[in-house]
């Protein structure tokens, strides 16, 4: 890794993570006794360490002009191995979460692992660490070969890469100790997320550098989204985590917004995260790795084009179906209802196009498990975006909100759509990375591929029975006027889905472990001949890539 | 501008750029697609006409059907509970033994009473008011604060050790603990508490042990307990000769509580609950208890 950077890398290197060091000595010191004080020493051993990765390396010969003739890839396999690791964990910790809710007393009557704390573990491992993971490993992969243009440099891409789980690893342990904004999907503090807006725009940097270097005269779909996934998330990001700590040494800070102001910022967030974060970046893989598993051309340009717009400027006015029936004024509540509704055709139109292209290579998604978890994973596209489309109308949202329902729909989008894609890519892209003929195993991933899919629909299904049999008892009047059911008939009512659904999630967790089994396998067999008929290298012609360009 | 190819497979062009061997046809975008974009978007126009929608300046168009959805909401409630009043109305007013004795309204105690009960007191006495460890039964055990509906009424309203200033309250000392009675003294009470409840010392020690715990309990517990160790209602103080035990019965259960003490906790319902509400749970309560017996 840094016998890859140049010397001048390495002393920059050396500069970012001495004064990375000294941050987290400084947060050590101010911050004892608190939360805030653990996390700098999170910060400052993490560095140092790095510290130490660097001095080993340091003086060993810088690497030659020849690097400029091939692509960057070592911070993607690293990313694509990281992303596993967080699958597992997130998995585990849901897969708990899972049966706590059936049986309450698997907390063991520690504090740290109530519900309220390892929910956010589940979901952050997952969003952020899984998907944030492996979309950063794929993005730097498809932007060089769609670009023909090398990463501008050898340090930012592991400077966003580390940071970026620097970031997660101090938001998983703050929520075990109980900090926490109380936002979801937003729960880290204010110090994490100034860390996060540092790498983030490395990231979009890294992104624009690259373009501006690139030799192919057009920008290719998949970077569309990416970028409109980097850019949107930094403003979601910036916006929605303004707030002010109660002191510079202290974990917990307060909201910038208050009351139905700062419910509709976070469900602005909540939403377009779901949009630009688990939506637009992992149609950028999708748009990617699919024609190319299956070898087929996109079905339609234009039709890319109608739903790449149609996606980025609608959902933008969605967030607000999640504040249906609240104090939110009621003409909020119409607009975000109505583009909802006009949102399902862009969503449609991709997931059309993605099933589209697989015209002529339907036998290749029979026979290819990897190129099946792409196609399945756009029909769980095309399944969740319906659904949200009906349930952001408001006399649907009545029923479903606050429901099981609602969990039903994220994890057909998380399992169906964004885990079966994310596997599918990898599945695609590990042997090209690692140089190998193919995966270690291919009845290994058609293993995971059940093992998933049929993880995913007892889940959904376990959800939607209970999601509906819950709202029907909530609002269910005897004839005297008032309730049937008490909360505890719902929840006894729920008792056999949630042992379905955590049922569900094991068989998701097992196919997960088979795959970064089989991913690992991959990597320790020998490599494969390189293949000549298709060059795998950046464009040299014209001007020479310089580093830091 | 690079040339397309025409693609073998769909018969259509290739728009002619290729990133990595990834094409793209230039198929025209299907005409369903334009179809569904303008039936969804009419469907929007539709709904903005009607209904509060866009904003202008600091008010917004409030839409030709005059929706608003406070005002729905306060005519719903204000509705239903219309529709209520049919009985509620005759609950508040007529007195606990009218009601009893009445069997449609008592129809009416048993299917509110039971999700009223279920969301407000099942956390603590349980689904079937049944109770547990520290949490009284409510639906067989004698009554520590008398069972009449009046002071049932009384106990949910302001609750026990409870904030509210009409709360009663009650304590059993931590006689071991706070050092009030010697380690003999306290294994002596317990012998003899065991008795009470019409247990057998085993042998020759322990009823010499209750005989002695008999004199402790008389100057210590009797206060509050009474002579004969049935309770007292106005103290809240369990009746020990009987076969129910809030903190558990059994030589260590009793000896922990003559250790340790306790001050059992029941929030008061006054401003939480309604009168309607709180005297429907009452009647619940005395309903639940005369099916049992």
């Amino acid at each position: 890794m840094v016998s890859q950077l140049t010397m001048n890398e390495r002393r920059w290197a050396m500069g970012i993570l001495i004064a990375l060091s000294l941050i987290g000595l400084t947060m050590l010191g101010a911050g004892r006794g608190d939360a805030f004080g653990v996390h700098g020493a999170i910060v400052a051993a993490a560095a140092i360490a790095m510290i130490f990765v660097v001095i080993s390396g340091y003086f060993a010969p810088e690497p030659g002009e020849e690097r400029l003739t091939r692509y960057y890839d070592d911070p993607s396999k690293a990313g694509i191995v990281i992303s596993m690791v967080w699958a597992m964990l997130g998995l585990f910790v849901g897969d708990w979460v899972a049966w706590l809710l059936a049986y309450p007393n698997l907390t063991f009557d520690a504090p740290w692992s109530s519900l309220g704390r390892i929910r956010p573990v589940h979901t952050t491992s997952i969003i952020f660490g899984f998907g944030g993971n492996a979309l950063i490993a794929t993005s730097f992969h498809v932007l060089q070969r769609t670009t023909r243009a090398r990463l501008p440099d050898q340090l930012s891409p592991w400077f966003v890469l580390l940071g970026y789980n620097l970031f997660c690893v101090i938001a998983v342990t703050g929520y075990l100790m109980g900090v926490t904004q109380s936002k979801e999907y937003a729960e880290a503090e204010w110090y994490a997320d100034i860390w996060l807006v540092v790498v983030w725009v490395t990231y979009f940097a890294i992104y624009l550098r690259t373009l501006a270097r690139r030799k192919e005269p057009h920008i290719y779909v998949a970077n569309w989204y990416y970028m409109a996934f980097i850019l949107a998330v930094a403003m979601l990001h910036i916006v929605n985590n303004l707030a002010v700590p109660i002191s510079l040494g202290h974990a917990k800070s307060y909201s910038l917004f208050s009351g139905v102001q700062d419910a509709m910022t976070q469900w602005w967030y909540g939403h377009n995260a779901v949009a630009f974060f688990l939506t637009a970046g992992f149609l950028g893989m999708l748009y990617y790795y699919l024609p190319k598993r299956a070898g087929r051309p996109i079905f339609s340009y234009r039709l890319s084009i109608i739903s790449f717009w149609g996606i980025t400027f609608i959902y933008m006015w969605a967030g607000s179906h999640h504040l249906h029936y609240t104090a939110l004024p009621q003409w909020v509540q119409t607009l975000g209802m109505t583009f909802s509704v006009m949102l399902l055709v862009p969503s449609w139109a991709s997931a059309g196009n993605a099933l589209m292209t697989l015209n002529g290579a339907w036998h290749k998604v029979r026979d290819d498990a990897t190129l099946r978890f792409m196609m399945v994973a756009a029909i769980f596209y095309g399944l969740s975006t319906f659904e949200g489309s009906f349930m952001a109308i408001r006399p649907v949202n009545a029923l479903s909100h606050y429901t099981d329902w609602t969990i039903g729909h994220v994890h057909a989008g998380a399992m169906g759509w964004v885990a079966l894609i994310t596997f599918g890519s990898i599945y695609a892209v590990v042997p090209w990375l690692w140089k190998r003929e193919a995966m270690y195993s291919a009845r290994l991933i058609e293993l995971h591929f059940w093992l998933a899919l049929s993880g995913t629909l007892i889940y959904v299904f376990a959800m939607w029975n209970s999601g509906i049999t819950q709202g029907l008892m909530w609002r269910t009047y005897n004839e005297s006027g008032t309730l049937a059911y008490s909360f505890v008939d719902s929840l006894v009512a729920m008792y056999p889905y949630y042992i379905a659904r955590a049922i569900g999630g094991l068989l998701f967790f097992l196919g997960a472990i088979v795959g970064f089994y089989n991913i690992w396998m991959t990597i320790r067999t020998a490599p494969a001949e390189a293949r000549a008929s298709e060059p795998d290298a950046p464009a040299l012609s014209g001007a020479r890539v310089q580093p830091g360009e | 501008m690079a040339i397309g190819q025409r693609d073998p497979h769909t018969g259509h062009m290739t728009t002619g750029h290729e990133w990595n061997g990834i094409t793209e046809l230039n198929s025209p975008v299907p005409r369903v697609i334009f179809f569904f974009l303008g039936a969804a978007f009419l469907y929007s126009l539709v709904y903005w006409v009607l209904m509060p929608a866009w904003p202008i300046g600091v008010t917004y168009t409030k839409g030709l059907l005059g929706a608003n959805q406070n005002l729905a909401l306060a005519k719903s409630m204000k509705e239903a509970a219309a529709a209520r009043e049919t009985w509620a109305r005759h609950i508040e007013t007529a007195s606990y033994d009218e009601i009893l004795a009445d069997n449609s309204a008592m129809q009416t105690v048993r299917q509110t009473g039971r999700a009223l009960f279920g969301d407000n007191c099942a956390a603590c006495h349980g689904q079937d008011a049944k109770g547990g460890k520290g949490y009284p039964n409510l639906a067989q055990a004698p009554w520590l604060w008398g069972g009449t509906p009046d002071e049932i009424a009384r106990t949910i309203q302001f609750g026990i050790n409870a904030d509210h200033p009409d709360t009663r309250v009650s304590q059993m000392p931590a006689f071991g603990r706070d050092q009030m009675l010697s380690r003999p003294d306290i294994l002596d009470a317990a012998a003899y508490v065991e008795t009470l409840s019409g247990t057998a010392p085993a042998g020759e020690a322990e009823r010499a042990r209750a005989a002695k715990g008999k004199e402790i309990f008389a100057a210590n517990c009797a206060a509050c307990h009474g002579e004969d160790g049935k309770g007292k209602h106005d103290m809240g103080a369990p009746d020990l000769t009987d076969r129910f035990w809030i903190n558990g019965g059994g030589p260590q259960a009793i000896l922990d509580t003559l250790n340790n003490g306790h001050q059992g906790h029941m929030p008061a319902w006054d401003g939480r609950l309604t009168p309607l509400d709180r005297k429907i749970l009452t009647l619940y309560i005395l309903d639940l208890r005369a099916e049992r017996k």
